[in-house]
């Protein structure tokens, strides 16, 4: 059990480092989205290129789907009924798919960068 | 049913080859099968908890909380890996010549024991909570096809395992003076890995704003999607489109592996002629 306690008080030690450096506030221009039917919308967003945005996602389904985008570089659970925000990174000018993972068959959409 | 398949077996090796990694790099150590079995229950209950309140942590730290949670286990991970690469330095050499435990190798060996149970609860935490938030789902739905969902899920986790199996009898096949060189390398990269992802949920969280932007993209040598590509992207942090700040965590665990190894060799050596000396 030794390394237990170094463990546990390293998570905490971790946790706390980052809430006592939260994240920076809205100032980055935020484009929402919806989720409902396991359907995107608006499913086609336009983006300035270079530039950090978010992309602030209510999940209007009952059930969690997890925003995924490899081209986007992000991965995130939003619950049923909940609204998450997904921070991005500056893209260069391009297409970038992204899906709900859960139900990929018909969440899905594109991100263009401009 | 496909599409859950999917889904668990992306997950499930995810964790799966870490835990497949844990057990090559325990093997005749006394009391691995507990301390690995008992990682891992460990994990899905902390996987059961995270996926039930997901929303109270997603909505910590300004909806940053996942991310936050995911870099802080990763962290974790990270060190627990770097401890281990410690001690086996120290102590591998005894233990490759003798696969007995004595004395203080026995304390020694717990100690690296629960380090390693910890790796294997974290990855099952991590992966596990996804796993179950999407079945979750699909139970919850109440949809006509949730038990070809559920089947689909099932024969997901059993891929997983064979895959994860197959690494590890891979490993194990290794003659054994060269499974540690082998396995402190593997360890070393994976532990680099989880580093360099914990640096992409930070960035993700909005505490990382520099260094973020990727340096490259590989995706069309060997993409991240492939089951190759997954299973490089696990086992020695490949990533196709890496930022800097993921390849500075990358080569730092590098460089503190072996710095630490080096060290902690040199005092195992050491340990070991005063005794045979004596």
């Amino acid at each position: 059990m030794a390394s237990l306690f170094p463990a546990t008080l390293l998570g905490a030690a971790c946790f706390a480092a980052l809430a006592v450096s939260p994240a920076p506030a809205a100032d980055v221009p935020t484009f929402e989205m919806t989720l409902k039917d396991h359907v995107f919308t608006p499913s086609e967003i336009e983006v300035p290129a270079n530039q950090r945005f978010q992309i602030e996602l209510t999940n209007a389904d009952a059930t969690p789907d997890e925003f995924d985008s490899h081209d986007l570089r992000v991965e995130k659970v939003v619950g049923g009924g909940q609204t998450g925000i997904i921070r991005i990174q500056p893209l260069v000018p391009g297409r970038y798919m992204f899906m709900g993972e859960y139900h990929a068959a018909t969440a899905r959409g594109v991100v263009t960068a401009k | 049913m496909l599409a859950s398949f999917v889904i668990v077996f992306r997950e499930v090796i995810e964790a799966g080859l870490v835990v497949g990694v844990v057990l090559a790099a325990t093997r005749g150590l006394a009391h691995r099968g507990a301390y690995v079995a008992g990682g891992v229950f460990a994990g899905f209950l902390g996987a059961c908890l995270v996926a039930a309140f997901a929303g109270a942590i997603a909505d910590l730290f300004q909806g940053s909380g996942q991310e936050a949670l995911n870099a802080t286990v990763l962290l974790i991970a990270v060190v627990m890996l770097v401890w281990h690469n410690a001690w086996m330095a120290s102590h591998g050499r005894e233990l490759a010549r003798s696969l007995r435990t004595v004395g203080e190798e026995v304390r020694a060996g717990h100690r690296s024991l629960m380090a390693l149970a910890i790796v294997c609860a974290v990855a099952v935490l991590r992966e596990g909570s996804e796993v179950v938030l999407f079945l979750y789902g699909v139970a919850a739905a109440g949809q006509t096809t949730a038990g070809g969902i559920m089947v689909g899920g099932l024969l997901g986790i059993a891929g997983g395992a064979v895959i994860s199996a197959l690494l590890y009898l891979g490993l194990i096949a290794i003659p054994l003076r060269h499974l540690f060189g082998v396995l402190s390398a593997l360890i070393t990269l994976l532990a680099a890995g989880l580093a360099a992802q914990a640096m992409r949920f930070l960035a993700q969280g909005g505490w990382l704003n520099e260094w973020v932007t990727p340096l490259w993209d590989t995706s069309s040598v060997l993409s991240e999607e492939s089951l190759l590509g997954r299973v490089a992207h696990i086992l020695v942090g490949y990533a196709s489109q890496p930022s800097a700040s993921e390849l500075a965590a990358y080569l730092a665990v590098i460089a503190v592996m072996l710095v630490v190894r080096r060290f902690a060799g040199q005092e195992g050596g050491h340990r070991g002629r005063m005794r045979a000396s004596a």
